[in-house]
């Protein structure tokens, strides 16, 4: 039986609207529905501090605010600092991931994807689905 | 002759030039360049004179090199080639963006209607739908590789700046009148495309005219 909660507020991150719909699509044929929106790590941590979501998907590469300084003052807000994070992204070098991994990043990501991908990916973060 | 003397009578020929009027009789001036030359040459070593030889060829090598970039039009590159190529990769961004929202729009209506079909139907279309979700990922993928590739071209519009300003203005397009692009033609000689003058491609939004347009023409 799944332990996780469909209903928990994720936040998704991405500068590309189109990708921020294929991730809400993705989500909601997953079972989440409970999910908001930003363009930029800036608006994402302005969202994060307002509201108490339990999960992250932010992509890397966006302007003012890159996904991994959104990373970065996430794990140094004590408020936020246990929030599951994941990145998805078309950044693929290692030196990238591990980057990533040693900020502090929950799971990783890579551009393009699928939804299998996408649930296997959740399923180690929060449990199983 | 030592440096010094040489000085000492270039300074004591133009005391003289000063003592004019203002005006200056240029036989008078190529006289005393000339004799300025001559007393230097009479000072060089065969060694010197090699050098002043390779140090004028090379000069003349510059002067040639010059020539030949600015018939290349180096200026057609940032002024033309480059600001062209961009808009066209922005515009290729902003049309795949609006086909993949059109796409969207119309997967999600199909999914929508799932409720409505049997369920071994509506999961089979409930799968279709998900790999076209998956699919359309690639107008994330392409708009971060063409914005790379817009990035190169902009440093390459920095090197031609920079090649243009070593140079010196004078290289650009404003000196010389632009020669035509030749066209490609059949061993006859005819045009290998008569309407080669008439292929542009697609238009960007902005330069392009509508239907309604086209068909005000027809009447």
């Amino acid at each position: 039986m799944s332990t996780v909660d469909m209903g928990m507020p994720i936040l998704i991150v991405d500068d590309y609207k189109t990708m921020l719909r294929i991730i809400r699509n993705l989500l909601k044929q997953l079972g989440f529905n409970n999910v908001d929106e930003a363009t930029d790590g800036s608006a994402a941590l302005q969202k994060l501090r307002d509201k108490d979501y339990h999960l992250v998907i932010s992509d890397w590469n966006m302007e003012p605010m890159s996904g991994m300084q959104l990373l970065t003052e996430v794990r140094a807000d004590t408020k936020l600092k246990e929030l599951p994070f994941i990145m998805i992204t078309a950044e693929s070098k290692t030196e990238n991931v591990i980057a990533a991994k040693e900020a502090g990043v929950s799971n990783y990501i890579v551009k393009p994807f699928n939804a299998a991908t996408l649930k296997t990916k959740l399923s180690a973060v929060l449990g199983n689905f | 002759m030592a440096v010094a003397a040489v000085k000492e009578k270039i300074a004591a020929q133009l005391k003289v030039l000063q003592k004019a009027d203002g005006s200056v009789d240029p036989e008078e001036l190529v006289a005393i360049v000339e004799s300025i030359v001559d007393s230097v040459q009479g000072d060089l070593s065969a060694d010197g004179l090699k050098v002043y030889a390779d140090i004028e060829a090379l000069a003349l090598y510059i002067n040639t090199a010059r020539a030949e970039i600015a018939d290349l039009r180096p200026d057609d590159i940032n002024d033309e080639h480059i600001p062209a190529a961009t808009d066209e990769l922005t515009a290729i961004v902003g049309s795949t963006e609006q086909a993949t929202n059109t796409i969207f729009e119309a997967v999600e209506s199909i999914e929508g209607l799932t409720d409505k079909m049997p369920p071994e139907v509506a999961e089979q279309i409930s799968l279709a739908v998900t790999s076209i979700f998956e699919a359309c990922g690639f107008q994330d993928i392409t708009g971060q590789r063409i914005t790379k590739v817009v990035t190169a071209l902009q440093k390459v519009e920095e090197k031609v700046d920079a090649l243009l300003h070593a140079f010196g203005d004078d290289i650009k397009r404003s000196e010389r009148p632009k020669e035509p692009e030749k066209k490609t033609t059949t061993p006859s000689g005819a045009p290998a495309r008569p309407d080669e003058d008439l292929l542009n491609g697609p238009q960007m939004p902005e330069a392009a005219i509508s239907q309604d347009d086209i068909d005000a023409l027809f009447g």
